[in-house]
Order: C-alpha cells, then structure tokens, then sequence
C-alpha cells in the first residue's frame, strides 16, 4: 500500500520487441523505478486499438509495481491514428489468433529477459483482449496469473468462428496454467450471462482455479471512463478485485 | 464486445480527408464498436483507399435508424436519377 512519504517513479516509453514469427513489432513499456524485483504484466489492447487507454492502463501496472507490456498488436497493418489502424482491422474481421499469441509469447519472453523481474508474470485484457487473455494463458506456458475481462465469443458458435479465430477458446480450457479472475457486466450482450455461465461451468468441470466477478447495473466496457459505458462504482470494485488477485499471485 | 460483423467491397469515388481529397477505393461496412458515437454498437461506414495507409479514410458511424434512412434515401435518389435520364453510362454498365 503506497504511502505518502515513500518513493515512487516509472519510466514509460515505446519499445521494439520480437513478436509471432520474430517479426519485430513495437510495444509500450512501462516499468517502476527502482531495482525490483517486480513481477511482469502482459496488457493486450482491445478491438478498438493500441489506444491511449491502453497506455494508461499499461502505466497503471507499473504504479501498482508491475513491468508492464502491451504490444501493438496491429503493427502489421500499418501506421497512423490508433482509431484509423483500429477501423482497418475492424474491416479484416481482426488479428488472427495464431498471430497475436506469437505477439503475447514475445512479451512474455522480454518481460522474462528483464533482470529485475521476480519470476512471475500475469496477463490481463479486456473486450478482445480478454479473449486474447484467456487464450494466452490456455495455450501459452509461463503465466502466473491471467485477467480476463469481458472476453467475447470466449464462448462462440460455429458459424462465428473465422479463418483468423478458428477455435472457440471456451475448447481450450482443459489447457488453462494458471488461475483465472473474470469480470463481466451482468448487461453486456457479449459475452452475455448465459455465456458467461458456459464459461464458467467449462471451468468447474475441468477443476480450475478461477474467480469471477458479475456485476448489476454494468454492461460491456465498464472501465473505459471516455465511454457511456462507464460505471464508477463498478469500475472501481473490479480494479480492487484485480489488484488483489494479482497481488496474491505474482507478488507472493 | 466486437461482433466481428464487418463487410469491404472494392468502389471508385472520392474522398475528402484530413489532408484533403483522395482517390477512395474501398468501402468498409461494420457493425461493431464505434470511436465516437455513444453507444456499444454502431453502423460504420469507412470509405479508404487502403494502398495509401490507414489515415485515408473518410469515417461515418450512424445508428441503425440512421443507416436505414441513408440506404433507403440513396435508392430514391438513384432512382429519381435514373428516372430522369441522368445516369450517366459508366455507373448504368457497373450497375
């Protein structure tokens, strides 16, 4: 718990990373001062975007005593506003599944290759990211932890699955290596409720560590306080709630 | 949560952006996350040419009232047009 008299600084910036087949992609790095040893975060985008929010929320980690990590993941399709790269993935149906883990694995190894990291790395995403979330820590070995939050079409029908998402992560959870803490608005039509007790039944049946989180009165999003989704009180439970699992798992 | 429902067809028209007008070559439809409109889901319209990167684009997003307004009243148009005689060949042999 931070204390008014105690030190506190971070260092953020943008740096290039290696990402699904060693292309070099960049990513946004945001680490406390100091000499650690801290435990890494892996913070993956949502649909909309490599936005501003995301590097907030990158440098939010890093307050809190994470090195933190989120690649871009559309850096393959160019440059120039975050919304204009956002809308042109929008129009491709996204990012292919088998691409943005090669990107989380790549993260995952520069956190790993940080000298002051204390062995422990989380992942944490929302909307898109979530999915992402809950895949990555399915079918990617070395995470501690793994947030997921509002993860769509976690749980999907055969008809939306996709060449680019061809499985329904929801198949992979026999898989999942490490705990799990979700959090999902009660409103959201994806993932809706019924989807979200899928998700969890697969979870029960397969002896998961898990918690979720459902919340009244919050749709999709209830984070992004530039948006009408934005629930105050909503927001600020889930953080808490996040903070301490993380806490409980990477710094323990 | 993003639908992933998103359709791009290949068009010839003009665009006006930020840095001004632009050869537009492609139509992207979604109905997925609008940036700016205040709702979870909205009809949007990108028109892009994607050979000139992601910022040439002309960005519309419109509620499903306002989609169906603007489809039903380019038909009108259209056809007043073509009633009129003014279509000229090249959009008649397109279709």
């Amino acid at each position: 718990m931070y204390q008014t008299n105690m030190y506190e600084g971070m260092s953020a910036e943008t740096v290039t990373m290696q990402g699904a087949k060693g292309d070099k992609i960049n990513a946004y790095f945001a680490k406390p001062l100091g000499d650690g040893p801290f435990p890494g975060m892996v913070v993956i985008h949502h649909a909309p975007g490599w936005d501003e929010w995301y590097r907030e929320c990158t440098r939010k980690f890093a307050h809190h005593g994470y090195m933190a990590i989120s690649p871009n993941l559309y850096f393959r399709d160019g440059h120039g506003t975050p919304e204009d790269v956002g809308a042109k993935v929008r129009a491709a149906g996204g990012v292919a599944d088998d691409q943005v883990l090669g990107d989380l694995e790549g993260a995952l190894r520069f956190l790993r290759s940080q000298p002051n990291l204390n062995g422990k790395v989380g992942v944490f995403g929302t909307c898109s990211g979530g999915r992402h979330g809950f895949l990555a820590a399915c079918r990617l070995k070395g995470f501690n932890a793994a947030v997921e939050c509002w993860g769509g079409r976690v749980v999907a029908s055969k008809e939306e699955l996709t060449q680019k998402q061809p499985v329904a992560p929801i198949d992979y959870t026999k898989d999942l290596s490490c705990p799990l803490i979700g959090l999902f608005g009660n409103d959201d039509k994806s993932p809706s409720p019924d989807q979200v007790n899928k998700h969890e039944e697969e979870l029960k049946k397969q002896g998961k560590n898990y918690e979720f989180h459902r919340y009244d009165g919050a749709g999709h999003g209830f984070f992004y306080y530039d948006r009408p989704a934005y629930r105050q009180e909503q927001a600020v439970d889930g953080w808490k709630k996040i903070l301490v699992f993380l806490e409980k798992h990477l710094k323990a | 949560m993003c639908t992933m429902i998103a359709k791009q067809v290949d068009i010839d028209g003009s665009g006006k952006g930020k840095d001004g007008w632009f050869e537009v070559r492609q139509l992207n439809v979604s109905y997925d996350h609008p940036y700016n409109m205040p709702l979870e889901h909205a009809l949007n319209v990108d028109f892009v040419n994607e050979a000139e990167g992601p910022g040439a684009r002309v960005a519309v997003e419109l509620t499903l009232e306002a989609a169906r307004r603007l489809v039903q009243t380019i038909n009108e148009v259209l056809a007043q047009a073509e009633a009129g005689g003014y279509v000229e060949e090249r959009i008649k042999a397109q279709g």
